[in-house]
């Protein structure tokens, strides 16, 4: 295809790229992530969900159901820490979607729309540097936990950190489609929210999903944080990888081929 | 896409349709840019110019209409044309969170520049652009003017050949709005082509060779800012007669001396006609002081925008009625 005549002066020439090459794409996406650091560095009350949250939820939930649940707060431990990392990390997925819409309605995500990046990179920045939140209230809670009586094997630990964080950023681009969708940070953090609580409560975070009726423990038991939760309980408690690890990388992975390029498209139509 | 005459032009687009929900935002503009002009669109607020603007910077779908950027088809092509176009927003376009040189290095990384090409042009823009001692500064320390004097710097980052400017000056104080002004100059004076919105007639006339007036969605005239002026003179004579029964007879004494033809204001004893120059008031306040009729008040004024689209359009910037398309002759 001809675009311009032979005439044209090289300045507007030839040379225009057609499309981001992939290294455009990643290098674009590391300035993104460089610049959403920054900004958590200088809000640092935004990462009051993934610091003061999970030191307050761990202490007050396995000291409030620990009884009830497992008769004592020792045994609810290796329960509840994988539950409330979980449910520390559905809550930061939501903040990224939330803080993406806010930001998008800022000026400058009209500059970083008007320039000839990948429009990915506005997206995969962020949640790139989100990763950090994951890591920080992952290593919280298993802080808290282990402060409390809580035993973990050692390299299993090492291993569901690395899984919790992989689950929050997968889980992340379900928020990250809201904010691209959402008219308004209030609209997105509410229909986060409503679809936040079920994937949380509705798994197995928090009780053993045996006490459920039949047709919620279904749910629960497909729920993909489910399986996220009981992968983490196999890997740090037990130092096992077992099926549910698999399902949990499967899960995340489903979340991300659907999650990820619908965001891309609706960012891209926002235009 | 063609490759034929439109590519001596920096911006051609035809028949430009946007619409939101009924509403037409802009209703069928042809627009013709030429390499290396500054391209004034002229017009009240929201008549369409800035979703004009969005739609060729690639930021608004367009909804109907053709448009090329130096013969890229802005539709099927938005990457390319992003990287032929600067655009400086109406509100700055740059990150709260960061400082001026923060801002400007990450712009210029997302432009391809290596980390340390970034800080150099990073620095070498701040320096232009008088803003090296707020360099470090974050952005919600920054005036209004440095705002946008920082805007207009990121988009130089890639020396693009097309700078878009919308309302670069709203919202500015005078001296201010000056210092734009120059730095505009100086861009011109590089080889940049510009187009810039502007709701101020004497900012078109300072910056622009060509203006495109719009009014709610069209374009309503199109010529060179002398053209423009000349439809309604180069400034307005308005008087208020003491006695407003005198309105009658100083309308008489105006036409005689000038060939013009004064219009009656709503208010009693009042009467403006277009000076073709300044200094022609002088000759009516004579004739009507020798005609013995007393004035309450003279001013001379330059013609607002609201007088040019009362001349082209026949109704004010701001009232609502019918869709008149007159031509200015260009």
């Amino acid at each position: 295809m001809t675009t311009i005549a032979p005439s044209q002066p090289a300045r507007t020439a030839l040379d225009l790229a057609p499309h981001p090459t992939l290294r455009d794409t990643v290098d674009q996406t590391l300035a993104m992530a460089w610049r959403a650091v920054k900004k958590m560095q200088r809000n640092f009350e935004q990462m009051f969900d993934v610091t003061i949250q999970p030191l307050l939820f761990t202490a007050m939930f396995a000291y409030i159901f620990g009884g009830a649940v497992a008769g004592d707060v020792d045994s609810y431990l290796p329960v509840i820490i994988p539950g409330l990392i979980g449910q520390t990390i559905l809550t930061a997925c939501v903040a990224t979607g939330v803080q993406l819409r806010e930001d998008m309605d800022k000026g400058v995500f009209d500059r970083f729309k008007s320039l000839p990046i990948a429009r990915i990179a506005p997206l995969a920045g962020p949640a790139l540097a989100d990763m950090l939140r994951y890591f920080i209230a992952t290593v919280l809670t298993f802080g808290v936990g282990i402060a409390m009586g809580y035993r973990p094997d050692a390299l299993g630990l090492v291993a569901a950190i690395v899984l919790a964080v992989f689950a929050g950023w997968s889980i992340a681009w379900i928020f990250t489609w809201f904010g691209t969708v959402g008219r308004s940070a209030q609209g997105v953090q509410g229909i986060s929210l409503m679809v936040m609580f079920p994937l949380t409560f509705l798994s197995n975070a928090f009780v053993p999903t045996d006490t459920m009726p039949t047709w919620l423990r279904t749910f629960a038991d497909i729920n993909p944080v489910s399986h996220v939760i009981s992968a983490i309980r196999d890997l740090a408690t037990d130092g096992q990888v077992t099926t549910d690890v698999a399902w949990a990388v499967l899960g995340c992975a489903a979340v991300v081929a659907i999650f990820l390029p619908l965001s891309v498209r609706s960012y891209s139509r926002k235009m | 896409m063609t490759t034929t005459p439109e590519t001596d032009l920096a911006v051609a687009a035809a028949g430009l349709v946007k619409t939101f929900g009924a509403q037409r935002a802009v209703a069928t503009v042809d627009l013709e840019v030429r390499r290396g002009e500054v391209f004034g669109v002229l017009g009240p607020n929201g008549a369409g110019k800035t979703t004009m603007l969005k739609m060729l910077a690639t930021l608004l779908p367009i909804d109907g209409g053709e448009a090329s950027i130096f013969g890229v088809d802005v539709r099927r092509q938005p990457h390319m044309v992003r990287q032929l176009v600067g655009v400086t927003g109406q509100y700055a376009s740059v990150d709260e969170n960061l400082t001026g040189r923060e801002n400007l290095w990450l712009f210029g990384r997302l432009l391809g520049l290596s980390s340390s090409r970034a800080s150099a042009t990073a620095g070498e823009l701040l320096e232009r652009f008088g803003l090296s001692d707020a360099a470090d500064k974050r952005i919600s320390a920054f005036s209004g003017g440095m705002r946008r004097r920082l805007d207009l710097a990121a988009s130089l980052i890639s020396r693009p050949p097309l700078i878009f400017l919308d309302e670069p000056t709203t919202g500015l104080d005078p001296r201010t709005r000056g210092q734009m002004w120059d730095t505009i100059r100086d861009l011109v004076r590089d080889g940049s082509t510009v187009l810039l919105t502007t709701q101020y007639l004497d900012e078109a006339d300072q910056l622009a060779d060509r203006v495109a007036v719009i009014d709610r969605g069209r374009k309503v005239a199109e010529g060179t800012p002398d053209e423009l002026k000349t439809s309604v003179g180069s400034s307005t004579l308005q008087l208020r007669m003491s006695q407003p029964v005198d309105t009658e007879h100083a309308a008489v004494v105006v036409r005689r001396v000038l060939s013009e033809e004064p219009v009656l204001t709503p208010e009693a004893g009042g009467l403006n006609v277009a000076l073709v120059d300044a200094n022609h008031a002088a000759e009516v306040l004579i004739a009507l002081r020798q005609s013995g009729l007393s004035i309450a008040s003279a001013t001379v004024q330059k013609p607002t925008l609201d007088e040019v689209f009362m001349a082209i359009t026949g109704h004010g910037a701001e009232d609502e009625s019918t869709d008149l398309t007159l031509e200015v002759p260009a």
